[in-house]
């Protein structure tokens, strides 16, 4: 069932908000190694589907397994053991407002290793050197521009060299160079690290750019998948117009409305 | 008449489920004050900023009651020629019951409604997802600490305000309006009794303390994670602290104080 190349695994998940099902039976499996893209209109429910990865939400039915480890079934303190090798950059960055950029990323070390204060800073700048920060070290959170936030939360991520990272819309509200910095960093941290990474994301270009394997999943469902130059290329007529950001198309411009002669001169 | 009893039955039963997540949330809580143990540092930050900041507050407020005190007693002690007494019903007043509840309501206002808003916006802004991501139990680490401390600093607070409170009455009472200084104290000292008056005063600060930073955290972490879900959880937190520490105090006084 499971495939051994494979460190995550999703099988016939169903996960419904209220009466609303936001996922109906999806297969999704992100290889190992590899930087996999889930892709998505706005509201698909990609950040649930990273919440439901990581355990902080549990599937209505159906199975994740990661790293073998069936997610939904583990204990508390068996899921916190899998979430120190998980990593996961928020698309806030969600770092601590009230400590500076140094104990942001020394934080996860302090709460899960016993390591000397030599060594921890040691750690710490290296993984700020990853992404070029070294020099913000002393800054607060509210200093940072929001492509640097993001960077401290990656050096935050990866502070407990995980087997993977999960990235939230990391290229959301970026200028061109932090964007640009940023696909170069997932990029080059999943090659030099061998992580396996998943980015959620609705920027096609940047995620296409980066990504081994695509997703896309639409209302519930996975629509489409395979490699980006096969999803470019795509002959369905839904990938074609989410790739290549066409305003019409199976996803219509309008939203469902009565008739506009109706609307407008209350013609019955 | 159907739809209003079901409105009626949907606003129940969310009480009761409101009700069954902050009882659930107080358990975490309070199955984390162990691990404090080995890390006191959090406690100690958050009884700074929980109850040293809560201080110059307290401090004033509680000596321009005290002052009011010895205004309001001595009108209408000195109708009886009772102005002797001055300062058996400043500290009684005071000890019993304006000390615990002014200080509950204060800090209900200051550090409750702080509270909610730290909280609330760690949420909103993805902080505490980020503490379960990263293997860190954001209920042990960030809300025990902030309970333990608002716990720990409502009875010294409390106590704060009735020593400046009683000095704010000696300074009106004694100072301004002439009453006996050996009077003012030594019938205080004869009549406020070390356990009815001043250790159901501590017993009542503690359960107010307990309640008003219960309420506040399970407010925050309620929150609807919107800057409106934050200012409307800040806002739940003072009036349902003032309520709670309002009818408690009822309860309590009765109980300690009824014959």
């Amino acid at each position: 069932m499971i495939d051994d190349g494979s460190l995550v695994s999703i099988r016939n998940l169903r996960f419904y908000r209220g009466e609303r099902a936001i996922f109906d039976g999806i297969d999704i499996d992100i290889p190992r190694g590899k930087v996999t893209a889930i892709m998505g209109p706005s509201g698909t429910g990609k950040t649930t589907l990273l919440k439901l990865i990581g355990g902080q939400l549990r599937p209505t039915s159906g199975t994740i397994h990661v790293d073998g480890e069936q997610v939904d079934r583990l204990g508390i303190r068996d899921l916190y053991r899998l979430r120190m090798r998980m990593g996961m950059l928020f698309q806030s960055g969600a770092l601590l407002t009230d400590i500076p950029v140094f104990e942001n990323v020394a934080y996860p070390i302090r709460e899960h290793t016993g390591l000397p204060e030599s060594l921890i800073r040691k750690l710490v700048l290296l993984k700020l050197e990853a992404v070029g920060l070294r020099g913000a070290r002393d800054l607060m959170p509210h200093e940072l521009s929001g492509g640097m936030a993001r960077r401290v939360a990656l050096a935050r991520a990866i502070a407990l060299d995980p087997m993977m990272i999960m990235y939230d819309e990391p290229f959301t509200g970026q200028d061109p160079i932090s964007m640009g910095v940023l696909v170069k960093l997932i990029r080059a941290l999943n090659d030099a690290s061998r992580l396996t990474s998943i980015v959620v994301s609705h920027d096609v270009r940047e995620a296409a750019q980066i990504a081994d394997y695509i997703y896309i999943i639409s209302n519930g469902k996975v629509i489409e998948h395979g490699a980006p130059d096969a999803m470019m290329n795509s002959a369905s007529e839904w990938t074609a117009q989410f790739m290549n950001g066409l305003a019409d198309g199976p996803v219509p411009f309008h939203y469902p409305a009565p008739g506009l002669e109706q609307d407008l001169l209350g013609v019955a | 008449m159907l739809e209003q009893l079901v409105r009626l039955g949907r606003i129940g039963i969310g009480s009761l489920e409101q009700l069954g997540r902050g009882h659930l949330l107080l358990l975490h809580m309070l199955a984390g004050i162990s691990a404090l143990f080995t890390r006191p540092r959090l406690l100690v930050n958050q009884l700074y900023s929980v109850g040293v900041l809560s201080i110059l507050i307290i401090a004033i407020s509680g000596t321009f009651v005290g002052m009011v005190l010895g205004l309001q007693g001595y009108y209408i002690l000195s109708q009886f020629g009772a102005e002797q007494t001055l300062g058996v019903m400043v500290a009684a007043s005071l000890v019993r019951e304006l000390g615990p509840v002014v200080t509950a309501l204060l800090f209900a206002g200051r550090a409750g409604s702080a509270l909610t808003a730290e909280i609330g916006l760690m949420k909103a802004t993805e902080q505490l997802s980020g503490l379960e991501m990263m293997a860190v139990n954001p209920v042990k680490r960030i809300l025990t600490p902030r309970f333990l401390a608002g716990f720990i600093a409502m009875p010294m607070l409390a106590a704060m305000f009735s020593a400046l409170g009683v000095m704010g009455g000696y300074f009106v009472g004694v100072g301004l309006l002439g009453v006996d200084d050996g009077a003012f104290w030594s019938q205080m000292q004869a009549k406020i009794d070390l356990y009815d008056d001043v250790l159901n005063g501590v017993i009542k600060s503690l359960v107010f303390g307990f309640v008003c930073t219960w309420i506040a955290l399970f407010q925050g972490y309620n929150a609807v994670p919107t800057s409106e879900g934050v200012s409307r959880a800040t806002t739940r937190t003072v009036v349902h602290s003032s309520f709670a520490v309002l009818g408690l105090d009822f309860i309590l006084t009765a109980l300690m104080f009824g014959e």
